[in-house]
C-alpha cells in the first residue's frame, strides 16, 4: 500500500513539475525571445493604414468582390475569410453540393473576366482553400483578372502586371512550395495608385 | 508532377537520412539514466531537483509490470487534471475571449485525446479553447504523451537487447530525461524558427481589422432581451403541378414541380415560427491570436498534431511559408527516424536498425507517390465543369503548398501518428484520401508516432521472424531470443485490438442514427468519413475527414474509448512482450537463424505489414474509397 501511495505522489508531482516547466517556463521563454526578435511576426504580421488602424494581416486573405479589386479564392471559413473560424468545405470528390457550386463559380468567373464558355478556369479561382484564409491566388488566376481590373480602374495593364510581380511570393529558397500572388497586399497597393 | 517536386522529395528523404544517425546517438545518451550530453551542466541540477520533488529513486529500475503501472497512473492523473481544467476554463485566467466551459463529453474526449497522443479535435480551437487551456493542458500532454511513447519504445528495446533480466528501465527517469534533454531544447529552437517565418506567439485578445471591402450577411433579428424574433409563416412544400384533371403536368416526361402551402388534414395551411432575418454589414475581420509557436513546435516534434486553430497547419499563421512547412514535415519524422538508429545501436546490430528504416521508407515512398499522383490527376467530374486539368485537385488545399506539398504532408502525418494537416483530407480524391486512411490502418508503423511507431513496427518484426521460422521449419529467433507461443500471442493481441476497435466502432456508427447524423458527405464518402474517424482515434493519429460533425455526445464518447483502447490496450501486451524478451537467455546464432537485416528481411517485413493491414481492412476499404474512385470516373454524384 505504501508503494502505491509513493507512485501516486510521483504521478501528481510529475504532472505539476512538467506543467510548470513545459507550460509555464517554456512558452514564456519563446514568447520573450519572439517578442524581442520578431515583434511584427509574433503579433500576426499586421497591416496598418496611414492613421495606424489595423486593416488586416499580410498572411491572411480577405474577401473582395468589386470589379476594381483582384478576387481571392472562395472561402469556407465562417461567412468567408473569418480569421477566428478557419476551415475548409470538407466536401468530397463525389459531392453534389461541391459540383453545383463549382459550376456556378466557373460560370461567374468566365463572365467577370470575359472568358469564352469553352475556356478552362484556374482551379484555385473556384475551389475553397483548406484554411479559408489562403492569402494567395495562382499566377495564372491573377493574369486572367488583369483586364477586368485595368478597365475598372482605368489603369494600364502593364502597371498592374508590375504590381502583381511585386506582390508575388516565390518558392522559398527557390525550391520549396509554389508561387502565389498575395491578394490583399496587391489590392491595397492598387488603392494607393 | 514537376521536376521541382521531385527535388523537394529527394531533399526530404535525403535530409531525413542525414539526421537519423546524430539523433539516434543522442537518444542513446538521453535514454540512459547515466548518459552524458552537452546540456548536462544546465539540465542535470534541474533533473535531480525534479526527481526529489517527485520522490523518484533514479537508480532503481522497474520490471515490466511496475513500468506499465507507473505509466498508466501518470496518464490517469494528468488526464483527470486536464479534464478539470477544461471543465472550469471559464473560471480560470488567460481567457481574454471569455470562452465558456467545455461540455462533459467534449472535455472527456479532449482530455483522452491529448493524453493518448491522438490530438483528435472535436473542438474548434479559436472558439472553444482559452489560452490557458491551449498552453497548459494541451501543451503538457504534447510533451508528456510524446515522452511516454519514447519511453515505452526504449523499454521494449531494452527488453530485446538485455539478457536474463527482469528490469526494463525506470518510467519516471525516461519521462523526465526525454522531456528535458530531447524535447524541450529541440522545441525551443524550432519554435523561434517558426516565429521567424511568421507564426504568432502572443497573449493578446483577438485583433479587429477594418475590412477594405465590407460585405453583408443575414443574421436572425434579436429583441431587446437577445432572443430571436420569429414570425408566424406558412410552411411551403414542393409538389407536382396538377392539371385540371388532377394529373401531373409533364415536360419531357418529368413532372413539373411548384411550391405550394402545406395543408393539414382539415385543408388549412400549416403555420410555423420562422426567425426573422435581417441584414448585417460585416466591417471587420476578427483575427485569432495566441501563444501558437510554442505549442506548434511540440505538436510536430512529438507527433501530436492537435492544431492551435481549426484549420491546423493549413492556417497561414500555423504554417506561414513553404519553408516552415518543409521543416514541420521533417520534424514529424525526425525522432521516429532517430529511434531506428537507437534500435540498431542498442541491439549491437546497426544493419537491423537501418533495415527497419529501409522497410519504413519503402512503404512511405509508395504512399507518397500514389497520393501525389492521384491529387495531380485531379477529379474528372470537376474537369468536365471547366477546371484546368493541369492544376490537379485544389479543393481544400493552399496555393503556397500546392499539390505536391499537400500530398507529401498528408502521407507524412498519417505514416507517423501526427495528425496535423496542411490540406483537408476529406476533399482529397478517392485514391488520394485512401493513402492517409491506409497508413493509419497499417498501425502507423511507417516511422510512426514518436516511440509508438518503433514498438508497433517491432511487433511486426516479431511476426515476420515467426513467419520466416515457420517457413523454414525452425524455432524462430529474434536477435538470439527464441520466439515462443507467449510472444506470438501478445503480438497478435496488440494487433487484433486495433482492428477490432476500428471495424467495430465504424460498423456501429454506420448503422446508427447518431452516426449518420454527423455526415457531411453522402454515398461511399460518408462511410469513409466514419471509417477515418475511428481509424484515426484508434491509431492515435488525430487527423480527420473533417466534414464529420464529431462534437456530439455519442461521437465524443465512442471516439474517446477508441483512443483509450488504441493506446493502452496496445501498450500493455507490448510491455508484456518486452518483459518476456528481457527474461530470455541468449541463444547463439545457428545456420537456421533468420538474419534480421538485408534485402530478404526488408521484403518479408513489408510483406507482413501489408498482409495484416490489407487483409483486415480491404473489405471495408472496397466499400468506401475504392468504390468511390470508380464512381468518380463515372461522374456519379451524391
Amino acid at each position: 500500500m505504501k508503494a502505491f501511495f509513493t507512485e501516486i505522489r510521483g504521478a501528481v508531482m510529475a504532472t505539476l513539475v512538467l506543467t510548470v516547466v513545459c507550460c509555464g517556463i517554456y512558452p514564456l521563454v519563446v514568447w520573450g525571445v519572439a517578442q524581442a526578435a520578431f515583434p511584427d511576426k509574433a503579433n500576426g504580421s499586421l497591416i496598418t493604414d496611414a492613421k495606424g488602424n489595423v486593416i488586416g494581416s499580410k498572411l491572411l486573405g480577405q474577401g473582395f468582390t468589386a470589379e476594381k479589386y483582384f478576387h481571392p479564392r472562395p472561402s469556407a471559413a465562417g461567412n468567408g475569410y473569418d480569421a477566428a473560424n478557419s476551415g475548409g468545405s470538407n466536401f468530397g470528390p463525389t459531392s453534389q453540393k461541391l459540383a453545383d457550386s463549382l459550376k456556378d463559380r466557373v460560370e461567374a468567373y468566365r463572365k467577370e473576366n470575359g472568358l469564352k464558355d469553352t475556356d478552362v478556369v484556374p482551379a484555385d479561382a473556384v475551389t475553397a482553400s483548406a484554411s479559408g484564409l489562403d492569402p494567395h491566388i495562382s499566377l495564372r488566376n491573377a493574369a486572367l483578372q488583369i483586364a477586368r481590373v485595368a478597365k475598372a480602374r482605368n489603369l494600364g495593364a502593364n502597371k498592374i502586371a508590375e504590381l502583381i510581380r511585386a506582390h508575388t511570393d516565390r518558392a522559398d529558397l527557390g525550391v520549396f512550395g509554389e508561387p502565389g500572388v498575395n491578394v490583399l497586399r496587391l489590392n491595397l497597393a492598387l488603392d494607393k495608385q | 508532377m514537376q521536376t521541382s517536386d521531385w527535388l523537394q522529395l529527394a531533399l526530404f528523404v535525403g535530409i531525413l537520412a542525414l539526421i537519423t544517425k546524430p539523433l539516434g546517438l543522442y537518444l542513446v545518451q538521453v535514454l540512459d539514466a547515466n548518459g552524458r550530453t552537452w546540456l548536462d551542466p544546465i539540465v542535470r541540477p534541474i533533473e535531480r531537483f525534479s526527481y526529489r520533488l517527485m520522490g523518484v529513486k533514479a537508480e532503481q529500475e522497474q520490471d515490466w509490470k511496475q513500468y506499465t503501472f507507473a505509466m498508466l497512473l501518470f496518464s490517469l492523473v494528468s488526464c483527470l487534471f486536464t479534464y478539470a481544467i477544461l471543465r472550469f476554463q471559464h473560471l480560470l485566467p488567460l481567457n481574454p475571449q471569455g470562452l465558456g466551459a467545455l461540455s462533459p463529453d467534449l472535455a472527456f474526449n479532449t482530455a483522452v485525446s491529448f493524453t493518448t497522443n491522438t490530438n483528435w479535435q472535436s473542438y474548434v480551437g479559436e472558439t472553444t479553447m482559452s489560452y490557458l487551456s491551449q498552453m497548459v493542458e494541451l501543451t503538457l500532454h504534447n510533451f508528456a504523451s510524446a515522452a511516454v511513447g519514447i519511453g515505452i519504445a526504449a523499454a521494449f528495446v531494452r527488453g530485446i537487447s538485455r539478457y536474463s533480466t527482469k528490469t526494463l528501465g525506470n518510467f519516471w527517469v525516461d519521462l523526465v530525461r526525454v522531456t528535458y534533454y530531447l524535447l524541450l531544447p529541440l522545441c525551443l529552437v524550432f519554435a523561434i524558427f517558426l516565429v521567424s517565418q511568421g507564426m504568432i506567439q502572443n497573449f493578446k485578445p483577438y485583433t479587429k481589422a477594418k475590412l477594405t471591402e465590407t460585405f453583408t450577411i443575414q443574421v436572425p433579428k434579436l429583441d431587446a432581451k437577445g432572443q430571436p424574433v420569429t414570425t408566424n409563416a406558412v410552411v411551403m412544400v414542393q409538389s407536382p403541378k396538377l392539371d385540371a384533371a388532377g394529373k401531373p403536368v409533364l415536360t419531357n416526361g418529368v413532372a413539373v414541380m411548384i411550391e405550394q402551402p402545406q395543408l393539414d388534414a382539415k385543408g388549412m395551411p400549416v403555420m410555423t415560427n420562422l426567425p426573422v432575418m435581417v441584414d448585417q454589414i460585416v466591417e471587420e475581420q476578427v483575427i485569432a491570436q495566441g501563444p501558437m509557436a510554442s505549442q506548434v513546435a511540440i505538436k510536430m516534434l512529438g507527433t501530436n498534431g492537435g492544431g492551435f486553430t481549426n484549420a491546423n497547419a493549413a492556417h497561414p499563421f500555423e504554417n506561414p511559408t513553404p519553408l516552415s512547412n518543409f521543416l514541420q514535415m521533417l520534424s514529424i519524422f525526425a525522432i521516429g527516424s532517430g529511434l531506428t538508429y537507437y534500435l540498431g545501436r542498442m541491439t549491437k546490430n546497426q544493419a537491423h536498425g537501418w533495415s527497419v528504416w529501409a522497410a519504413m521508407m519503402t512503404m512511405f515512398l509508395a504512399g507518397v507517390l500514389v497520393c501525389w499522383w492521384a491529387e495531380s490527376a485531379g477529379n474528372p467530374i470537376h474537369h468536365k465543369l471547366g477546371l484546368a486539368l493541369a492544376d490537379g485537385n485544389l479543393e481544400g488545399k493552399e496555393v503556397r503548398f500546392g499539390i505536391f506539398n499537400s500530398a507529401l504532408f498528408a502521407t507524412v502525418t498519417t505514416a507517423a501518428s501526427c495528425g496535423a494537416v496542411n490540406a483537408m483530407h476529406d476533399s482529397f480524391t478517392a485514391l488520394g484520401g485512401l493513402v492517409p486512411l491506409f497508413n493509419i490502418e497499417l498501425g502507423e508503423v511507417v516511422i510512426g508516432g514518436v516511440g509508438a511507431g518503433l514498438y508497433g513496427m517491432l511487433v511486426f518484426v516479431v511476426l515476420a521472424v515467426f513467419i520466416a521460422g515457420l517457413m523454414v521449419g525452425r524455432t524462430p529467433e529474434y536477435l538470439g531470443k527464441k520466439i515462443q507461443s507467449y510472444e506470438v500471442k501478445m503480438a497478435m493481441l496488440s494487433l487484433l485490438v486495433l482492428c477490432l476497435s476500428i471495424l467495430g466502432f465504424s460498423a456501429w456508427a454506420s448503422v446508427s442514427e447518431w452516426g449518420k447524423a454527423g455526415l457531411n458527405n453522402n454515398g461511399p464518402h460518408g462511410l469513409s468519413e466514419i471509417l477515418y474517424a475511428y481509424s484515426s482515434a484508434t491509431g492515435n493519429n488525430g487527423s480527420a475527414f473533417a466534414g464529420l460533425t464529431a462534437n456530439t455526445p455519442w461521437y465524443n464518447t465512442t471516439l474517446g474509448f477508441a483512443m483509450l483502447i488504441g493506446r493502452f490496450l496496445m501498450i500493455v501486451p507490448i510491455m508484456a512482450l518486452a518483459g518476456s524478451f528481457g527474461l530470455k537467455k541468449a541463444a547463439p546464432p545457428s545456420a537456421g537463424t533468420f538474419p534480421v537485416s538485408g534485402f530478404t528481411f526488408v521484403l518479408l517485413l513489408i510483406g507482413t505489414v501489408l498482409l495484416v493491414g490489407a487483409l483486415n481492412f480491404l473489405p471495408v476499404l472496397a466499400l468506401s474509397p475504392i468504390v468511390e474512385h470508380f464512381l468518380t470516373a463515372q461522374g456519379k454524384l451524391f
